[in-house]
């Protein structure tokens, strides 16, 4: 069990840097996630604070320990690879037991340990066999059972369930959800996906290009989202941007197209301003009453089941526009939908920064 | 290609049996020729049958060698070839399995220099080099041992080159997950790499085996004591056995035993051969 402490910690290959300083406290216990598009330098941090990479500049300390020139052995910490990463000649059981051997535990203390945790993952049986001859969510077991049986102070998770089918991976997700519950062992996962990133972390990190957007937990992160980044990678379909002006009084903002919309709290401050507005396509509705004037012209139509996504144009700018109904709706291609949304729900973002404007 | 046209098939067997028949036909008459007596061996026609010798010729080159031809019996010679060509493939295979990890794993200056020079002394074999290399030899004191034999043949850039191949298709999250699991660079050598390549090596020793056995040029020049000889330069050594017209059935049956090696390596390491040139998934 350990705290792990991010001192403005920078990454450089040559004159290139990769992260711009990143400060994070992560508590004991704390299941965090890492999330990003690829390239923005996530697998770098994580493979940092693992050992694999050095650390350019400042620091990181994994409980009382600065680790930054300390083998990736010495930091008692495990990792879970992409590729699950199992030594291909070795059985499942010599798989969890090699760092065990090399750490020159005992014998019976290994197997009993093993055995352990090959109960815990449900792979008792598949002890003898060669990882070749497991199926993807097999091997990803033995991937974590290699971890566990470590007892290590933190975990690492490198898109671990990337390699998996995606009934696998909802499966996995929830195991490793449930795992982490169970052992308490402070976990650091790295992930593109921000549904893996919502439904697993106790907090997130958001990178974008080497810099944190934000940090907090997902509902945080998807009710306020500090920037325009934020608000359009987390949530599925993704929120909604148009280009809008404050009114002059600045009770409501009028698009483009002549449409207008009421908001709660007067921004007076930034009237005549031009800014970008979000919206997530869950919380506009179809509005019955037609006392808003916002009108939306269906495109295509797609049926989840669940859900129905609207994806169209709205008003005369034609900006893409995508919304989410509940349910099944009939609606045709060409349609006009008069549009609503609670203005508690509009997110307001500088369009220069992507900063956040609204409170 | 699946056809049914009795003329074809007829035609490609015959031309599969002629083939064979070409590559056969000369060890047939080894063959042949180690199971009759000398005597016989020089009347014309040849004999194309087999004859009642084979075990008194046996018995008789294994362990007398030819009289008066100044060369040991065959068993020794087949101990020093076994051994000449156990020391280069052995040795070549450690010497190129630790330059190849050094190359693959280890940052150091000029590593691709390195690797170059390696790679540059293909096109340099012991034929083209074989003066100054006797000369090293000479000076070394190695003439007539079992190291002035092996030697100057064990560095391969060959083998390098391949264990190269073989370490760069090794995922590199492997050594990831070793040096997490607490393992050294000598560890995971030992533990993880060496075992990877198992079959690699075991192509490479077939084909290194051969190449050992089968050397003549070298061992011509090295050895000048019999104790040394290796079977492939005995046999030369034999056919010119004084003024004597030559002992044919006990050369055809040295030919015969020089032979059996190779092809028992062949026949037994086959499968592991063969999987160690193909298979790719790691």
């Amino acid at each position: 069990m350990a705290e792990i402490h991010l001192n403005k910690v920078h990454k450089s290959y040559g004159e290139d840097e990769v992260l711009h300083g990143i400060d994070w406290h992560i508590r004991d216990g704390e299941f965090v996630v890492i999330v990003g598009p690829s390239g923005c330098g996530k697998s770098t941090l994580l493979r940092m604070i693992a050992g694999l990479e050095s650390i350019t500049q400042g620091e990181i300390s994994i409980g009382e320990r600065v680790v930054n020139d300390l083998e990736p052995a010495e930091r008692d910490i495990a990792m879970v690879f992409q590729n699950y990463a199992l030594y291909p000649h070795m059985s499942v059981y010599n798989n969890m037991a090699y760092g065990l051997k090399i750490r020159g535990l005992p014998k019976d203390e290994i197997e009993r340990r093993v055995k352990q945790t090959a109960e815990i993952l449900e792979i008792g049986d598949y002890l003898k066999r060669s990882p070749r001859q497991l199926s993807g969510g097999q091997r990803q077991r033995v991937a974590m059972g290699r971890a566990i049986v470590r007892e290590p102070s933190v975990f690492l998770f490198d898109e671990p369930l990337s390699n998996l089918d995606a009934k696998l991976r909802v499966q996995m997700r929830l195991e490793i959800k449930k795992l982490q519950q169970r052992l308490g062992i402070t976990s650091v996962y790295v992930t593109h996906d921000q549904v893996e990133a919502m439904t697993l972390g106790h907090r997130l990190m958001v990178l974008n290009g080497g810099h944190v957007e934000q940090l907090g937990t997902p509902i945080e992160l998807y009710e306020r989202p500090a920037t325009k980044f934020v608000a359009g990678f987390i949530g599925s379909p993704s929120m909604n941007f148009l280009d809008a002006n404050i009114s002059e009084s600045g009770k409501s903002i009028e698009f483009s197209g002549g449409n207008a919309l009421d908001i709660p709290q007067s921004l007076s401050s930034q009237a005549n301003r031009r800014l970008t507005i979000g919206m997530r396509p869950e919380h506009l509705r179809v509005d019955e009453s037609k006392s808003q004037t916002t009108a939306h012209t269906v495109h295509v139509v797609e049926h989840l089941g669940a859900d129905t996504l609207v994806h169209g144009s709205f008003g005369n700018g034609g900006s893409d526009l995508t919304v989410r109904l509940n349910g099944i709706r009939t609606i045709d291609e060409g349609e006009v939908l008069p549009l609503a949304i609670d203005p508690k729900n509009i997110h307001l973002f500088d369009p220069e920064s992507g900063k956040r404007i609204n409170s | 290609m699946i056809e049914h046209r009795p003329m074809v098939t007829f035609v490609s067997h015959l031309v599969l049996i002629f083939g064979v028949a070409i590559i056969a036909f000369p060890i047939w008459i080894t063959f042949v020729a180690s199971t009759h007596e000398a005597a016989r061996m020089v009347q014309i026609p040849l004999p194309l049958l087999p004859g009642d010798q084979f075990f008194n010729n046996l018995e008789l080159t294994l362990f007398k060698g030819l009289q008066g031809a100044g060369a040991p019996p065959v068993g020794f010679m087949m101990v020093n070839s076994l051994v000449m060509a156990l020391m280069i493939a052995v040795g070549k295979i450690a010497i190129s399995l630790i330059s190849a990890f050094a190359i693959v794993y280890f940052k150091f200056p000029f590593r691709m220099g390195f690797f170059w020079m390696i790679f540059i002394t293909l096109m340099l074999p012991v034929e083209v080099r074989i003066l100054p290399t006797f000369e090293v030899v000479a000076n070394l004191g190695m003439l007539n041992t079992y190291w002035g034999l092996s030697i100057p043949l064990i560095a391969s850039a060959t083998a390098t080159f391949m264990f190269r191949q073989v370490f760069l298709t090794i995922p590199d999250e492997l050594l990831e997950a070793a040096r997490i699991d607490g393992a050294g660079p000598m560890r995971f050598f030992v533990d993880i790499l060496v075992p990877l390549s198992r079959t690699n090596i075991a192509a490479l020793f077939v084909i290194l085996f051969i190449y050992g056995w089968n050397q003549y040029l070298w061992p011509l020049l090295v050895t000048t004591d019999q104790s040394m000889y290796t079977v492939v330069m005995g046999i030369k050594q034999m056919l010119e056995a004084a003024e004597q017209s030559p002992d044919w059935h006990q050369i055809m049956m040295t030919s015969l035993l020089a032979m059996l090696p190779p092809v028992f390596v062949v026949v037994f390491m086959q499968r592991l051969f063969v999987k160690g040139l193909t298979e790719t998934e790691k």
